[in-house]
């Protein structure tokens, strides 16, 4: 379980995260949904330790995690798809999952972890070996979730993935990711700016709004708020 | 024809004298985007490391592998302590830094070593090598010098290719803050490459020495080819420092052997412009690789 507790950022005087709290219970999908600008990423990136708390707790499997490195919070069990999807275009598909997975290559299941990603995303396995560059948008997703998920996380942190994807991709991003969650048990923060297919796989929801939390909800009864969408959602 | 080939074995040798200093930038370059104008001080000082141990009569090969060791160790330290402080600071600092380090390292081993010229024994004898009647510039050292080079090119090769150090390396290179979020510990992978860079430096240091007589500032010149080097292969390509080493080393050759030696300098600066007006970003860096 992770649990964020009156979380504050601030990037020199402009503050980017106020008094922020919530709860994402294991194998739940919490949306972080909001505008640009409304501080979803930086709650990512707060939260595996790129940018760091002003003030507040962020627990996870209660411990406080506030103040790792991201190279230890990834030890913790929580992997980041950063936004813009962080494929490196310099490594084959293949490194760049081992990559993923290296920290853990003393376990005795490092190696089915790695082929576990590469099961997940059959359109992986035919190019291991072809430079991640070669890929298209909707591939480099794929990619840069099966590395993600090869380091076998309880906590996946999503930064917008549908981002310049076709709406037929996203739909089936989105089916993959409620699937993991489903029967992985694994927990998922989901940051989008497109809100419906969010909310569409979304066990709850918190919309932020200038870097405070406006609404917190079950996904289903945020998506019939209808002035709240309005306002926050654009739908 | 004769003459045009010993000029051109001799290019072949410094050339990859050159190349090993190139090789260090560039390791540096990749991972911490900063030139390591010290690069050459600190080869000056691993050699006269290895000096002292032969003074002392340890056995030529060992003190020479103690070198290459203090190259390691010494790399390690200087990222450790002088240049960690320095990431995210403006780019200036760490050239300041390292051109303070180059000239603070200079007077120390001028202090402890005195700053006259001394002489290295080599490897193996620099006398020239003759096949059937024909005497050649090229000595066995000479051979050694090529050998050494190629086998640190190699080896640095299946490093960043076949092993999850390699992989690490070239990961923290490209995208530090993506390799962080998995898990790399890229500071340790920093000072791997300054380890390593000063590795090859030391190398260099110990290849050059018997050739030229060693002194404090012995290294100066020779950073400044492996600069002109490093720069022609694009500064973050191995293979293009080996390349950029090879072309520095045939070119000075040349134009000393032919031109003069006083035509050198002019040759490397001649040949560094016309290559950084052609292709800026260097013969063999990709330009979507570079991110400042």
């Amino acid at each position: 379980m992770l649990e964020i507790d009156r979380l504050s950022v601030a990037y020199g005087p402009v503050r980017a995260l106020t008094e922020v709290s919530f709860e994402a219970r294991d194998g739940s999908i919490t949306a972080v949904l909001g505008a640009n600008g409304a501080g979803k990423t930086t709650l990512l990136r707060t939260i595996t330790g790129l940018v760091p708390a002003k003030e507040g707790s962020i627990r996870y499997d209660g411990k406080e995690i506030a103040g790792l490195a991201p190279e230890e919070v990834v030890r913790r069990g929580i992997s980041h798809v950063p936004e813009g999807r962080g494929v490196i275009t310099e490594l084959t598909v293949e490194e760049n999952i081992r990559l993923g997975a290296l920290w853990r290559r003393r376990q005795p299941d490092y190696q089915e972890a790695i082929d576990r990603a590469f099961a997940l995303f059959p359109p992986l396995e035919s190019r291991r070996k072809q430079s991640a560059a070669t890929l298209s948008g909707g591939e480099r997703q794929m990619l840069a979730i099966a590395r993600a998920l090869a380091a076998k996380p309880d906590l996946l942190l999503l930064d917008e993935p549908s981002l310049g994807l076709a709406p037929l991709v996203t739909a089936e991003l989105m089916r993959i990711i409620r699937e993991l969650a489903r029967t992985d048990g694994l927990t998922v923060l989901l940051v989008e700016q497109n809100a419906r297919s969010a909310l569409s796989i979304a066990d709850v929801a918190i919309v932020l709004n200038l870097g405070r939390v406006v609404a917190s909800d079950k996904a289903a009864a945020l998506a019939s708020e209808d002035e709240l969408r309005h306002r926050y959602l654009g739908f | 024809m004769g003459r045009f080939v010993d000029l051109t074995l001799n290019g072949f040798t410094y050339g990859v004298i050159y190349a090993a200093v190139a090789l260090g930038l560039v390791l540096i370059w990749r991972a911490t985007r900063i030139v390591n104008f010290a690069q050459g001080a600190l080869a000056t000082l691993t050699t006269y490391i290895a000096v002292s141990l032969l003074d002392r009569s340890v056995n030529y090969w060992l003190a020479f592998a103690g070198a290459l060791f203090a190259g390691l160790v010494i790399g390690a330290l200087t990222e450790r302590v002088f240049i960690r402080p320095l990431y995210g600071k403006p780019d200036l600092n760490p050239i300041v830094v390292s051109i303070g380090l180059l000239i603070l390292v200079e007077s120390i081993a001028g202090a402890i070593w005195g700053s006259g010229d001394r002489g290295f024994e080599p490897a193996f004898s620099q006398i020239g090598i003759s096949v059937g009647k024909t005497h050649l510039e090229f000595s066995h050292f000479d051979v050694f010098v090529l050998a050494s080079v190629l086998v640190l090119m190699v080896g640095i090769l299946v490093l960043f290719r076949w092993t999850n150090l390699g992989l690490r390396m070239r990961a923290s290179a490209f995208a530090p803050e993506v390799a962080r979020l998995l898990g790399v510990r890229v500071g340790r992978i920093l000072t791997t490459g300054w380890a390593l860079a000063t590795f090859a430096g030391a190398l260099a240091g110990l290849l050059v020495a018997p050739k030229v007589l060693l002194s404090p500032n012995m290294m100066d010149p020779i950073l400044v080819y492996g600069f002109a080097a490093a720069v022609l292969g694009g500064l973050d390509s191995p293979l293009g420092a080996l390349v950029g080493g090879i072309v520095t080393g045939l070119g000075i050759s040349y134009v000393g052997g032919y031109m003069g030696s006083s035509m050198e300098t002019v040759g490397a600066a001649v040949l560094l412009i016309v290559v950084l007006s052609i292709r800026p970003e260097g013969i063999f860096s990709r330009p979507s690789a570079r991110r400042v």
